[in-house]
């Protein structure tokens, strides 16, 4: 940041402030302020244009982008119990549950689907951080295994995009209990020789990142997510001296060894079908946007016909 | 000296009063003071017995946290014989805040690994309060593994507020590091038995407790964060402890009917810190309850039950 950026800012910032803009239209960059059109922006999976803000993703939006086509099956997940505990802070769980599902849309904190990704057949899971902060309760513990179970039955690899506060507090020691529980599933899909791939974004920090989130075979995180298990203000609360500059961002921890890459969002999808057909003992992925997959997944076999070959581009079809 | 928790006060009074008068007997042998002496042990005795009959939550965290009860440190020292303190993780430092090592129980070989606090102000900060760092879940990886190569069972010793939220253990990965160790208890071939015996704080508890039986201590909790932690998160303001405690349902009693715990250990009347040596028997015996019925299942069975029993956790809630 130099003298003219410092200047300058203000001054644009507050000009399109004052406009009278729709919010649905028109989202602000909090990082840049660079005001950025919902169209432009969802074409870049909620990445800023300007300077590269890896901004909140939903589930939904990031399957449709990971997926070809944006064609994905939903995995069912088996229901919990409702308030197990019958938890009440200043709320009742129930309300603030139902605030959530309203705001979202969504059942709870994790989608998980099976669909085909590069031509590569996965499941993957997603946490939502818009619901409840992402936090880790039965309801996503179950999501988690039944992702697992899934992908164990269809001799796919499993990818995570994990996203999460933490544990979910209204569910207490059943949420602590999620982190032995979707460890069981990590090591199913461990003896069953399946990839398992973490993509950590933007936060996944507590009960999350220590379990299933830093269990992965490969790690990999968006830039500049923080991960961790205690947070920053914690931190500095308990040992009374200020945090250097990017602590515990995506970028420290690969420095510290804790990642083995950090990936720009829109070249996720790209990375990951290069990891997991090497995993998978595949071909090299076409890259290309391809269309929507057809409805015999086993095309992706190795053995295939010609259409699969890997020389076989897009636009060489055409 | 009794060190007495806040809502012990007035029974502080009483017995602090039967001690004077005792004194004052001893001082002057003409006096006769055990009759009101004794009289004023029996109020005492039922104002503990009404105490601790109807514990709150809270007051069960502040008997969990008493800084008079045994520790991990006593338990080994009395339970087991042979005790080879076994250090490091090969990496890069030894954690103080686990101890762990090869010992014998009732004869038989055994990994015990526990949490240790410190008893005073030298030793608590020598033991990081009872706080790991990745250093400490490494050290119990190894231990663990070397338990398995050699078909040992492992008794865990939790008591813990939490893994240490410091600088350099973020740096060198505190959350991989209990995930790992997590992965260890759930891989293990061998019998695992983990004892909360006083806090068992979150993930850095979790981290030895995903365990083929787990037991608890009458008066100890084990919860997802501190009530002072959940307090200041949901309630905005720490000082709402008593109600996150309420809420959180973070004692044995209450883990035991959610199948999050198997056993229960019963303290002596007024809390492990009254009685150190009837509670260490207690779990002791517990211990060895637990662990020989596991003694002959098979490596397979011992993976396979205590995945089973985890993945089973939550399929019923609290009665309403």
């Amino acid at each position: 940041m130099n003298w003219i950026s410092n200047y300058v800012r203000p001054k644009i910032n507050s000009l399109f402030s004052r406009q009278d803009t729709p919010d649905n239209l028109w989202t602000k960059c909090k990082e840049c302020g660079t005001m950025l059109f919902h169209r432009e922006l969802a074409d870049n999976q909620n990445v800023c244009t300007n300077c590269d803000h890896h901004m909140h993703i939903t589930p939904r939006a990031r399957f449709a982008a990971l997926f070809d086509g944006g064609i994905f099956t939903e995995v069912a997940v088996p229901a919990v119990v409702e308030d197990p505990l019958k938890f009440r802070d200043q709320k009742k769980y129930p309300d603030r549950m139902k605030a959530a599902q309203k705001a979202t849309g969504e059942k709870d904190a994790m989608l998980v689907a099976e669909g085909e990704m590069g031509r590569t057949p996965i499941v993957a899971a997603a946490q939502d951080f818009s619901f409840m902060g992402g936090s880790m309760g039965m309801y996503v513990g179950n999501a988690f295994i039944a992702g697992v179970e899934r992908a164990i039955e269809l001799k796919r690899p499993f990818v995570m995009f994990s996203a999460a506060g933490g544990a979910r507090m209204q569910e207490g020691i059943l949420s602590l209990m999620q982190m032995p529980r979707t460890t069981v599933a990590i090591e199913m899909l461990k003896e069953a020789n399946l990839p398992y791939i973490v993509v950590l974004t933007h936060p996944t920090t507590g009960g999350v990142t220590a379990s299933y989130a830093m269990l992965g075979d490969v790690q990999i995180a968006e830039p500049n997510a923080l991960i961790c298990f205690a947070g920053p203000r914690v931190i500095e609360q308990t040992i009374r001296e200020k945090l250097p500059e990017g602590f515990q961002r995506a970028e420290y921890l690969l420095d510290h060894g804790m990642l083995d890459r950090v990936t720009h969002r829109t070249k996720l999808k790209d990375e990951l079908v290069t990891i997991l057909r090497m995993l998978g003992g595949l071909p090299p992925a076409v890259v290309a946007d391809l269309p929507a997959p057809s409805k015999t997944p086993e095309l992706v076999a190795p053995t295939d016909d010609a259409d699969q070959s890997p020389v076989v581009t897009d636009s060489e079809k055409a | 000296m009794t060190h007495y928790l806040e809502f012990e006060k007035p029974l502080a009074e009483i017995e602090g009063k039967a001690e004077e008068l005792r004194a004052m007997a001893r001082a002057n042998e003409d006096m006769d003071v055990e009759k009101e002496a004794l009289a004023l042990d029996a109020k005492a005795e039922a104002m503990l017995v009404d105490m601790y009959k109807t514990l709150t939550p809270w007051r069960k965290c502040q008997v969990a946290r008493h800084p008079d009860r045994p520790h991990c440190a006593e338990y080994i020292e009395a339970l087991f014989t042979e005790y080879t303190p076994l250090a490091g993780d090969r990496n890069f430092a030894d954690d103080h805040a686990i101890m762990g090592g090869l010992a014998r129980f009732n004869d038989q070989p055994v990994m015990v690994i526990g949490h240790e606090k410190g008893n005073d102000t030298k030793s608590r900060i020598e033991r990081n309060f009872g706080m790991a760092r990745p250093e400490g879940y490494r050290k119990a990886v190894r231990l663990m593994e070397l338990a398995d190569k050699f078909g040992i069972p492992v008794i865990a010793l939790v008591d813990t507020p939490g893994a240490y939220p410091g600088k350099g253990a973020e740096e060198r990965g505190q959350s991989e590091a209990i995930a790992r160790s997590t992965q260890k208890c759930l891989q293990l071939s061998v019998p695992l038995i983990a004892v909360i015996i006083g806090e068992g704080g979150s993930g850095g508890a979790v981290a030895f407790a995903a365990a083929n039986k787990v037991a608890m201590l009458e008066h100890s909790i084990y919860s997802v964060i501190t009530p002072e932690g959940c307090a200041s998160i949901l309630w905005k303001d720490a000082g709402k402890m008593r109600e996150a405690a309420e809420a959180m349902r973070l004692t044995a009693q209450e883990l035991k009917e959610l199948a999050v715990i198997d056993h229960i250990i019963a303290e002596p009347l007024g809390g492990a810190q009254r009685d150190r040596e009837a509670t260490i028997a207690s779990v002791g015996k517990a211990i060895a309850d637990l662990l020989a019925p596991l003694s002959n299942q098979t490596p397979e069975n011992l993976v396979k039950s205590r995945r089973k029993k985890f993945l089973d956790i939550g399929s019923k809630g609290l009665a309403a």
